[in-house]
């Protein structure tokens, strides 16, 4: 039955050679696990790659009841997780792979980094591995304040005395980031944007782009 | 070679992987989706009866009665203004009708359309019911006007949750 269905629209778009070229290419032996063990430091790229894809599932399902708005915002919260079937379970994997794809991340730069493969001429692929890096903690950021309960709301003020640390343009920064003089109402509306919409978005090119670059240059080779 | 229905080696694995990947694409998938229609299986909310007039005001003509009732809306709760058609019928009973159109659900309203004094005449698609509530054929409504649950206690009419017929 499937396989009928792909071949009536491969005769049509001619779709092998697409995935083929995606996803049907061997795994060189330095990075297979199944050779060597300690190949295993090659998977954290794709398992901070499958986090990051639970991260936008969850995200989604949790905008249907999260509401940015500071008299609602943590009682959607509240009831989306303790009323609402397997909220605690969707929340949660929001909340704990929000921290274990940095965790995920900072393992993978550290295989890049010790196995030297940022250098020539993968040294463009490490500039947008820093790029992404970047908007992951703009993400953390922005997402930790949505909850809108005390630590959400101290933790953002923190952040932004920090971003007023910034030589000449820090207050500039701050009231940007902050939509206004205060962290309130405007501040939530505009941390949920660029939360769910402006830094998913960079985050989704910046990933096309590392992983184009690593399809056309290859793995690097073994030490 | 391989005999016949017998499962060679790729066969197994791809089996094998498929069901592996499936059982865990469905842990990840099955709390979201059961998280995302919850609103299916949630029990409807309850509705307490409430105090809407004094029996003695009800008279054959019917009247637009609005009373308040507590709506709990997620995490939102507030009081809402509901309304009802109230009157009594030639038996001398109370008939409570519940205002909101059987075809789209605007609101109708008493004897608004001059062409048809003793009806209820909804403003959007010329909908008509007669005084009962019972939609007339060849009018957009395919069922009569929702009656609400009531009971009498004190002197006072109170009405709960509108029903379909």
């Amino acid at each position: 039955m499937l396989n009928k269905i792909y071949d009536w629209v491969d005769e049509r778009l001619d779709i092998t050679p697409m995935w083929r070229d995606i996803a049907d290419h061997e795994v060189p032996e330095h990075v297979n696990p199944a050779h060597h063990f300690s190949a295993f430091v090659y998977c954290f790229g794709g398992l901070t790659f499958f986090i990051t894809v639970i991260q936008i599932l969850s995200g989604m399902f949790l905008t249907m009841y999260y509401v940015p708005d500071i008299v609602n915002a943590w009682e959607s919260v509240y009831y989306l997780q303790n009323e609402v079937a397997f909220g605690q379970i969707v929340r949660g994997m929001h909340h704990w792979g929000a921290s274990l794809v940095i965790v995920m991340m900072f393992l993978h730069t550290l295989r890049v980094f010790f196995t030297g493969s940022y250098k020539k001429p993968r040294e463009l692929n490490w500039v947008v591995g820093v790029l992404i890096f970047f908007v992951m903690l703009g993400l953390g950021f922005t997402g930790y304040l949505l909850p809108w309960d005390m630590k959400a709301l101290f933790a953002t003020k923190v952040g932004l005395e920090i971003a007023v640390t910034i030589p000449v343009v820090g207050e500039w920064a701050k009231t940007l980031l902050a939509g206004g003089e205060i962290i309130g109402a405007q501040t939530l509306a505009r941390f949920f944007a660029i939360h769910v919409f402006f830094l998913p978005a960079a985050l989704l090119g910046l990933l096309a782009a590392h992983f184009i670059m690593i399809r056309k240059q290859g793995i690097s080779g073994p030490l | 070679m391989a005999k016949k229905k017998e499962v060679t080696r790729r066969q197994f694995l791809n089996y094998s992987l498929t069901g592996v990947g499936g059982f865990m694409a469905a842990g990840m998938l099955m709390p979201m989706v059961r998280f995302a229609i919850d609103p299916l299986l949630k029990e409807g909310a309850k509705q307490e009866f409430v105090p809407v007039m004094d029996t003695s005001e009800i008279t054959n003509k019917p009247v637009r009665k609005e009373f308040k009732i507590d709506q709990v809306d997620g995490w939102y709760e507030s009081e809402v203004t509901q309304s009802a058609w109230v009157y009594k019928d030639e038996k001398d009973e109370i008939v409570a009708l519940s205002p909101v159109c059987k075809h789209l659900g605007c609101t109708v309203d008493w004897a608004s359309n001059a062409a048809y004094p003793d009806q209820f005449y909804c403003p959007c698609h010329g909908g008509r019911y007669t005084k009962d509530g019972v939609n007339v054929k060849g009018t957009p409504p395919l069922a009569p006007l929702d009656v609400y649950n009531k009971k009498v206690e004190d002197g006072k009419l109170y009405l709960g949750k509108p029903e379909p017929r």
